[in-house]
């Protein structure tokens, strides 16, 4: 019985994360991208620098008609919000956020796992783009494709080079084995996991997929009320998703002074730090064209990581 | 106990794999919620009009299909092949520095790489990897 508790109370957890934390970092970019704009940003709803955009938007989006275009695939259509978003939820449950099994659950193959999940998320919006009925979505849906042959592989490859470090794949046993100096060991995986992350979630200076100014929004152009509300909220659960991921793999997790009792507050800190960097870079940067992402993956990012495996197997022989 | 242990494996791997179901269930019909909620609270009052593909703004000419250069499918020959080698880094990677392995290993490591390496200069110098 009391098993069964434990997991509910895990489920539980886990679904609140992931439907709160994707409107914190919401409103934060709201907010940070106004400041670093010069303007204030949201003001008005629920009185107090206006916390409650998000949720008026959330009551906006369930009023709102369901248009789905005559000429599209309806049943692909309809699913395709559902495909996008649900890979997140079933990552957020193999991510540690503490020591002592403060984890959903201890996936044995966990990084594996993850980084199968995550690939299944660019179905969604391949689907959508497919079942539109409208060019540029099917655009918008082959530069997701596209953009998942160049972000994939170097992701791959960095977190290898974790795995080689800590001589396992689960992610709690990751965060076991690591020392403080992991992290200038790993710096150069670490940079090359989160831009190829930031490729994965569309987001600026990778987001062709979406460019408004070439193709409308992409795959998401016929989108309306609910399904659109639930693309963006795979957005920011992705960010979510991605921020914890190099945490846990690059920047030691829940390690950090007090950690036997402050290590889920490490966790939460160095996610949210790096979840700020996501917002900055897409302030301060311009969208790149499609095929230099393809160039910058296959000439620098691959490249990159191939070099960061060599030195860490070098390292790990060494020193073992 | 070999046997007693792989029981021990097998029930952990059961468990963590039925509560990643759980999970995906609780996914889908949160979804489901949200979609069943969604038809109860939303207007339907659809016209010919609104249910034309909206596309730019401007009434659609033709169909969805267009035709376009596609010029990424070099780009997943190629990934194709580089992630079917990833793949073996995984379980390679946990055993690599285990005592018996060390220094073999590594010189294993930096072959792969090197065949890799060799690969990505070979479709660079043919210019796939440019498209202007």
């Amino acid at each position: 019985m009391n098993d069964v508790l434990d997991v509910a109370l895990r489920l539980v957890a886990v679904l609140v994360a992931f439907l709160v934390l994707p409107l914190v970092i919401g409103q934060t970019e709201h907010k940070v991208m106004a400041h670093m704009q010069g303007r204030l940003g949201p003001m008005y709803a629920g009185g107090f620098h206006g916390w409650a955009q998000l949720v008026a938007d959330g009551v906006k989006f369930a009023q709102k008609e369901d248009v789905v275009p005559a000429g599209a695939d309806r049943r692909i259509f309809q699913l395709a919000p559902a495909v996008a978003l649900l890979p997140y939820l079933l990552v957020l449950i193999a991510i540690p956020v503490g020591p002592h099994g403060l984890v959903g659950t201890v996936v044995d193959a966990g990084l594996f796992f993850v980084l199968a999940v995550m690939g299944v998320g660019v179905l969604g919006s391949l689907m959508a783009g497919w079942a539109s009925a409208n060019k540029f979505s099917l655009l918008g849906g082959l530069r997701t494709a596209a953009q998942l042959m160049a972000y994939e592989l170097p992701m791959l490859l960095a977190a290898s080079s974790v795995a080689m470090a800590a001589g396992t794949i689960s992610l709690p046993g990751i965060l076991d084995a690591f020392h403080w100096w992991w992290i200038p060991w790993q710096i150069i995986g670490g940079l090359v996991f989160f831009t190829a992350g930031l490729a994965e979630l569309q987001r600026p200076p990778f987001d062709m997929p979406v460019a408004d100014s070439e193709i409308i929004f992409g795959a998401y152009t016929e989108y309306t009320g609910l399904r659109f509300a639930l693309f963006l909220l795979a957005e920011y659960a992705g960010i979510v998703v991605l921020c914890g991921l190099t945490t846990v793999l690059f920047l030691g997790g829940w390690h950090g002074p007090m950690a036997g009792s402050l290590g889920w507050l490490w966790t939460l800190l160095k996610t949210a730090l790096l979840a700020f960097v996501v917002i900055w870079l897409r302030v301060s940067y311009p969208r790149l064209r499609e095929d230099q992402l393809q160039k910058l993956a296959w000439t620098v990012l691959i490249p990159l990581s191939l070099a960061q495996i060599a030195l860490t197997g070098v390292v790990k022989v060494v020193t073992s | 106990m070999p046997e007693a242990s792989s029981t021990y494996l097998a029930a952990g791997y059961f468990h963590t794999y039925s509560v990643v179901g759980l999970v995906a269930a609780v996914g889908v019909l949160f979804v489901a919620v949200a979609f069943g909620a969604g038809r109860l609270l939303r207007p339907v009052a659809p016209t010919h009009e609104k249910l034309l593909t909206y596309e730019c703004g401007v009434d659609p000419v033709g169909e969805g299909w267009a035709h376009t250069q596609i010029r990424y499918y070099i780009y997943s020959f190629l990934y194709v092949i580089f992630a079917v080698d990833a793949i073996y880094l995984f379980p390679w990677a946990t055993v690599f520095a285990a005592p018996g392995f060390g220094g073999t290993t590594l010189v294993e490591m930096f072959l792969f790489i090197g065949f890799l390496a060799v690969g990505l200069l070979y479709a660079w110098k043919k210019g796939v990897l440019e498209w202007t």
